[in-house]
């Protein structure tokens, strides 16, 4: 085991620490609040290993830029907020269209619009899911600490990689500020293998057959990269049963990896009668509820907290709601994730939201209060 | 004819042929411009990276046998400076239309010359939003009518490489599908030079342009850019009041100041890999 060593740090330094940690070595960013100290530990660091740094134009040319970066064979990461997560939306679905790896991390802040800069929200749940357009596919994480940021952003990096999908951070404001203990592998050795042109000789860009690896420009495979319906060798195409298959393995290659893509984790007791489902910096207060409940006084509940938002959890929550009487979801937003839940559901079990949309976290109280309805 | 016939085997995707563009587009004669430039230049196929916009001429590059990038609307300089910035001993050639680079497209245009990074950019310049058919763009002339202006536009036209060269651009030339040779010429000294290039290549479009403003057909419409245009060379000989509705061509400017990638690079130690081309 390489030594390790306890730091204290805010998650967006964890982030950035997470990417340098998986390879990353090209950063493009614009300036926003709550995301830039990601920018900024990157515009400190990367230099000094042999890194790029490049502050763009905008939120458009940074989303750009990454995926022109990883096209060259880089591994790749830029970070925003709300209003720039919107601006980058185009973009993100030509890399999902045009299969280019790349991580996008959006510290979330209160919206819509401008919002209140910067309070905390969780409302970009559905924008990660749907905010480009057309039927797509996303893969998103959505960490609870710093250190669940740190190893989640190696995670993103290397399934973006392997996958040839982007994948989307969704950080909220407490916990890219929040500091808190990471234990981080010294001298790790996470980076993976260089981007070369060591493949069969009858490697296609894009593979009917399944997953094929991105060969970077510059090596003599002269390919076509575009955002328009293609052929296995990237080529434009109109042909309906063509573009059908195109679509179905873009979406097959997550449901074939559906187990490494979908992250939960329960806490509490094994045939609980009431569970909390949430996710982000909810997990925290949702954890203090459940460990007075439950460690404290044996009472039957628990928490499933998703670090994997998208694709659902479907399984794993279906499986609490077999168990349950009742699930709670918490949310600092009006209701995004809780619909979800209930279309899994079904009548497995009632589902209750909990919305806080003050741009204040949900507190512990809240949470106990309205369980305490059902273990009277 | 040789060398023609060879071109064609390296560098165009002849089973991709034939092309999109209508009858009359110019298109073809500058992406031929382009194709003889990249030979002329002698560097090595695996080295040229031909990055695109969204528009009619942005199509070239899935004709071309290289490494094609074709990106969104406006952003095809964005795409290339990361690219670029990621593998800087490659060549980058940028196609944008006038639309794609000058309107949805600008802001990357001036930071791409702010930054004077080494893209070459080739901004096919027909007047108008072609493949949507017909509206106007930041480099309609004043008064020209499009679908969107039919009682001709009140918008004043960009001059491209004044807009290039004021945002710090290092190298401006301007050709025409009518003078074809002159226009390779001038994309062959663009990929020669370090730094951010413009060529703009003024192209017809009898379709969706020339027709709705009674410019004649496409050979009418070659005719006239031909006879109203004059080289830098001549009009440097000339009174202004001579200019008058005059198109100069040529390189209108070349600078040399240090480039961005090289100078990142050398800002964090480390070498560029090197090409061994002519």
């Amino acid at each position: 085991m390489p030594e390790t060593k306890p730091v204290l740090m805010q998650g967006n330094e964890a982030c950035a620490e997470g990417a340098i940690s998986a390879g990353v070595r090209f950063y493009a960013g614009y300036p926003i609040t709550p995301s830039t100290e990601v920018a900024e530990k990157m515009a400190a660091r990367l230099p000094d290993i042999g890194g790029v740094f490049i502050q763009m134009e905008d939120e458009i040319a940074s989303m750009a830029a990454v995926i022109g970066a990883s096209i060259g064979g880089m591994r790749t990461l830029t970070a925003t907020s709300g209003p720039g997560f919107s601006l980058k939306q185009e973009n993100i679905g030509y890399a999902i269209m045009a299969e280019i790896p790349c991580v996008i991390v959006n510290v979330q802040r209160m919206g819509p619009s401008t919002g209140v800069p910067t309070a905390p929200s969780q409302g970009d749940v559905m924008q990660a899911r749907w905010g480009t357009h057309g039927d797509h596919p996303v893969i998103v994480f959505s960490p609870a600490s710093v250190y669940e940021t740190y190893y989640l952003t190696i995670a993103a990096v290397n399934l973006s990689q392997k996958l040839r999908q982007p994948v989307i951070l969704l950080l909220d404001e407490v916990v890219g500020h929040m500091r808190e203990k990471v234990t981080i592998p010294k001298d790790s050795k996470l980076m993976v293998e260089k981007a070369s042109d060591n493949v069969p000789a009858d490697w296609k860009p894009y593979d009917d057959k399944g997953l094929a690896p991105l060969v970077p420009f510059g090596f003599g495979h002269y390919y076509h990269v575009t955002g328009l319906f293609h052929d296995q060798y990237g080529f434009p195409t109109g042909d309906p049963p063509q573009v059908e298959r195109s679509l179905d393995r873009i979406h097959e290659k997550l449901l074939k990896y559906r187990d490494e893509v979908v992250l939960t984790n329960y806490i509490g007791h094994k045939e609980p009668r009431v569970v909390i489902i949430t996710y982000g910096c909810t997990v925290r207060s949702a954890r203090a509820v459940v460990k007075k409940a439950y460690w404290n006084n044996r009472m039957p509940v628990g928490l499933l907290s998703l670090q994997t938002l998208w694709p659902f959890p479907d399984k794993e929550v279906r499986e609490v709601a077999r168990k349950a009487d009742v699930i709670i979801v918490p949310e600092m937003n009006m209701g995004q994730i809780v619909g979800e839940v209930e279309r899994h559901v079904k009548d497995e079990a009632e589902v209750v939201p909990l919305n806080r949309y003050d741009g204040e976290m949900i507190s512990p109280d809240q949470i106990s209060e309205l369980m305490g309805r059902w273990l009277s | 004819m040789a060398i023609i016939e060879q071109l064609t085997k390296d560098f165009l995707r002849t089973k991709k042929l034939p092309h999109i563009w209508c009858p009359g587009c110019g298109n073809g004669i500058v992406t031929a411009a382009l194709v003889r430039a990249i030979e002329r230049a002698d560097y090595e196929q695996r080295d040229v990276v031909i990055v695109s916009g969204i528009g009619c001429s942005s199509r070239a590059a899935g004709y071309l046998n290289f490494n094609t990038l074709h990106t969104t609307h406006g952003r095809a300089l964005a795409f290339a400076t990361g690219l670029k910035m990621a593998r800087p001993e490659l060549i980058l050639f940028v196609i944008m239309g006038d639309g794609d680079c000058s309107a949805i497209g600008g802001n990357h245009f001036i930071h791409s010359a702010r930054r004077n990074i080494d893209l070459n950019a080739i901004v096919v310049n027909n007047h108008i939003y072609g493949m949507t058919g017909g509206q106007h763009s930041p480099l309609t002339p004043g008064g020209k009518k499009a679908t969107t202006a039919p009682r001709g536009t009140l918008e004043r036209a960009f001059n491209l490489l004044d807009l290039a060269r004021g945002a710090g651009a290092t190298f401006g030339a301007r050709g025409n599908a009518a003078q074809p040779r002159q226009l390779e010429q001038l994309i062959a000294r663009a990929a020669n030079h370090k730094g951010f290039s413009v060529v703009e290549a003024l192209s017809p479009c009898p379709i969706a342009y020339g027709r709705r403003n009674k410019l004649g057909g496409a050979v009418d419409m070659l005719k006239d850019m031909k006879e109203n245009s004059i080289s830098m060379e001549r009009a440097s000989r000339k009174e202004q009041s001579e200019l008058e509705g005059k198109t100069i061509t040529g390189v209108i400017f070349a600078e040399d100041i240090p480039e961005y990638a090289a100078e990142y690079y050398n800002s964090i130690g480390k070498s560029i890999p090197v090409r061994n081309d002519g």
